[in-house]
């Protein structure tokens, strides 16, 4: 053992110092966590201030607020998991029945791009696009499906809509590599011999692609699901707000707000101790569900 | 080829031309609105081209201070987060693709769970704060330096090389340190050139730690961050943060919020939308290299 570990010394030189890194910005925050079994003062530290137990929880789970950032962060997601997918398994089916090379290699680099954007730009162009005198409204106008400009940004009951639509408009192109990589991957002896037996585009679509790219879609929606919670910061937070607060605010902007703009230090903690607790059961809940279904695992 | 076939054909190109629209028409209206005037784009009606072709309001980005200082930031946080993030990603990569490396499992574990787990907001606040990081511009590039995920990406790479590839090397006396140096490195370009991508466009598109840590301090703005302020004061409180760019031109309409929101936005997103095109296969590659087993 020691002979071993002389040999790799080299290698713990270079492991360590990152390990010492990682200490310090993963694991030693977390003490950070005690705050939210207190009433922390930042004058008086984490050794002066009064220990309170669980009654910032108490309070977390008693209030309204707490509750509808809740639903809004479950909604957002979910919306966006299932449009999300279903528009990324599509264009990935319509994209591979494109027969010109050059033409689907041009789809392909246009639909990835607003992925390397950040969701500054891409709200703005959003914000754009669905004005008043934007595309989508003129669109609608051209169509004579509207007769006058929808104001998608200034209403409630649009707003899970527009998020959707954000992200769909962001992500489906990106979203979509790694159904067409699982589509390459089928044998190409299956649609001749679906062809032979007579299945036209669509039959050999529902009866050959689909069903060769189930594990994936099963696998992926799965592993989205462990991360409802943590992705919905970027589009509410730019998007919403103001009067749209009721249906945009999510958990992060629930912390964000409590923590950096009330003072609250305690009670943003809770909320993200709680937020993290059920990510972590999610997460591996909905792998243990993927590895029993017989899917590969991701993780 | 059925006629049913040929329509589909037809249909089906058509849908996908009506995405490229879609994708790309929101680019196009905005370079056009930022070429016009903006009193003219006012009237509306903007759409393809400029009405009134003018470079006022690029001149006023350029010409403002604060934008030249997020310029530089920007470019200056981009290139140190991506050198380091791939000198120290692709060093841990190396050490835990070693298949004898003592207590492997723990030390990948112990890298793992801090993909899972994290402190939250409020604790890294304080973490940076205890760390004299608040209002430096070290708060861009040390909190991101170790990208685990990134580790993983470049690990599988390295474990699909031929071991015979460094065994040979050991055996004629190289260390580990030469190994990763010289075998290791130079045969993970592909993946690595991936990584550095990755890493120069979530630094180039990060805003929330200017907002979170260092707002307060002028010198240490970033395009995106500037972005984010005149985005917000147009939507919704009625405040106007172009008024930055001097209340007389405001007042005679020669620059507006929308120009200056169509210029920033073009110049925040025109290093990607030059270097995306030619770079796409780097930037696709990891997808399904990330997709293999931790």
């Amino acid at each position: 053992m020691k002979k071993k570990l002389l040999a790799q010394k080299t290698l713990f030189i270079m492991i360590i110092p990152c390990m010492i890194y990682t200490f310090i910005f993963s694991y030693y925050p977390l003490k950070g966590w005690i705050m939210a079994f207190q009433n922390f003062k930042p004058a008086k530290g984490y050794a002066g201030s009064d220990f309170v137990g669980l009654r910032q929880f108490q309070f977390l789970f008693g209030d309204m607020e707490f509750w509808r950032s809740m639903r809004n962060t479950l909604g957002m997601s979910l919306m966006n998991l299932v449009f999300g997918t279903v528009f990324a398994i599509v264009f990935a089916l319509l994209l591979n029945e494109i027969r010109s090379a050059g033409f689907k290699k041009i789809t392909q680099t246009v639909s990835y791009l607003p992925h390397f954007l950040s969701w500054i730009i891409v709200t703005s162009l959003i914000s754009n696009m669905l004005a008043s005198d934007g595309m989508v409204n003129n669109f609608l106008s051209a169509l004579h499906i509207t007769k006058s400009p929808i104001l998608f940004l200034g209403e409630q009951k649009y707003f899970w809509w527009v998020a959707t639509f954000a992200s769909i408009w962001k992500e489906t192109g990106w979203n979509s590599i790694i159904y067409i990589a699982a589509i390459a991957g089928i044998d190409q002896d299956m649609y001749e011999a679906a062809q032979l037996d007579g299945a036209n585009r669509f039959q050999r679509m529902w009866h050959v692609t689909l069903p060769g790219i189930r594990p994936t879609i099963v696998v992926l929606m799965i592993m989205n699901l462990g991360w409802v919670l943590n992705t919905s910061f970027e589009i509410p937070y730019l998007l919403g707000g103001g009067l749209l607060q009721d249906v945009s605010q999510t958990l992060d902007i629930f912390v964000l707000k409590y923590g950096m703009n009330i003072g609250n230090y305690s009670l943003a903690t809770a909320a993200g101790i709680f937020k993290s607790v059920i990510s972590l059961i999610l997460v591996f809940g909905t792998n243990a569900v993927a590895n029993k279904l017989g899917e590969s695992s991701l993780m | 080829m059925s006629t049913s076939d040929k329509v589909f054909n037809i249909v089906n190109g058509l849908v996908m031309l009506f995405v490229i629209v879609v994708m790309l028409y929101p680019f196009w209206n905005t370079i056009a609105v930022s070429f016009n005037d903006a009193q003219d784009t006012l009237r509306g009606g903007i759409t393809l081209f400029p009405r009134v072709f003018s470079l006022y309001s690029y001149q006023s980005v350029f010409k403002n201070k604060l934008m030249a200082t997020a310029a530089v930031n920007s470019v200056l946080r981009t290139v140190l987060s991506t050198l380091l993030g791939v000198a120290v990603s692709s060093l841990v990569a190396y050490v835990l693709s070693r298949k004898e490396l003592v207590g492997k499992k723990f030390i990948t574990a112990y890298f793992l769970v801090t993909m899972y787990v994290s402190a939250g907001l409020i604790p890294t606040y304080f973490l940076i704060k205890e760390l004299h990081l608040l209002n430096s511009f070290w708060v861009y590039i040390i909190p991101g330096v170790l990208g685990v995920y990134n580790v993983i990406v470049i690990k599988s790479f390295m474990q699909q090389l031929p071991e015979s590839l460094t065994e040979a090397a050991m055996v004629d006396g190289a260390g580990y340190f030469r190994c990763y140096w010289q075998i290791v490195i130079p045969c993970c370009k592909p993946v690595l050139a991936t990584i550095a991508l990755w890493c120069a466009v979530g630094a180039w598109n990060q805003w929330f730690d200017t907002f979170l840590y260092a707002s307060s301090k002028d010198n240490l703005t970033t395009l995106q961050y500037e972005m984010m302020k005149l985005l917000s004061s147009a939507s919704q409180s009625g405040r106007d943060n172009s008024s930055i760019f001097g209340q007389e031109a405001q007042v005679a309409n020669t620059i507006t919020p929308t120009s200056i929101r169509a210029a920033v936005t073009i110049v925040a997103s025109v290093p990607i939308l030059v270097v995306y095109p030619f770079l796409q296969k780097y930037f696709v590659k990891g997808v399904t290299l990330g997709a293999v087993k931790g």
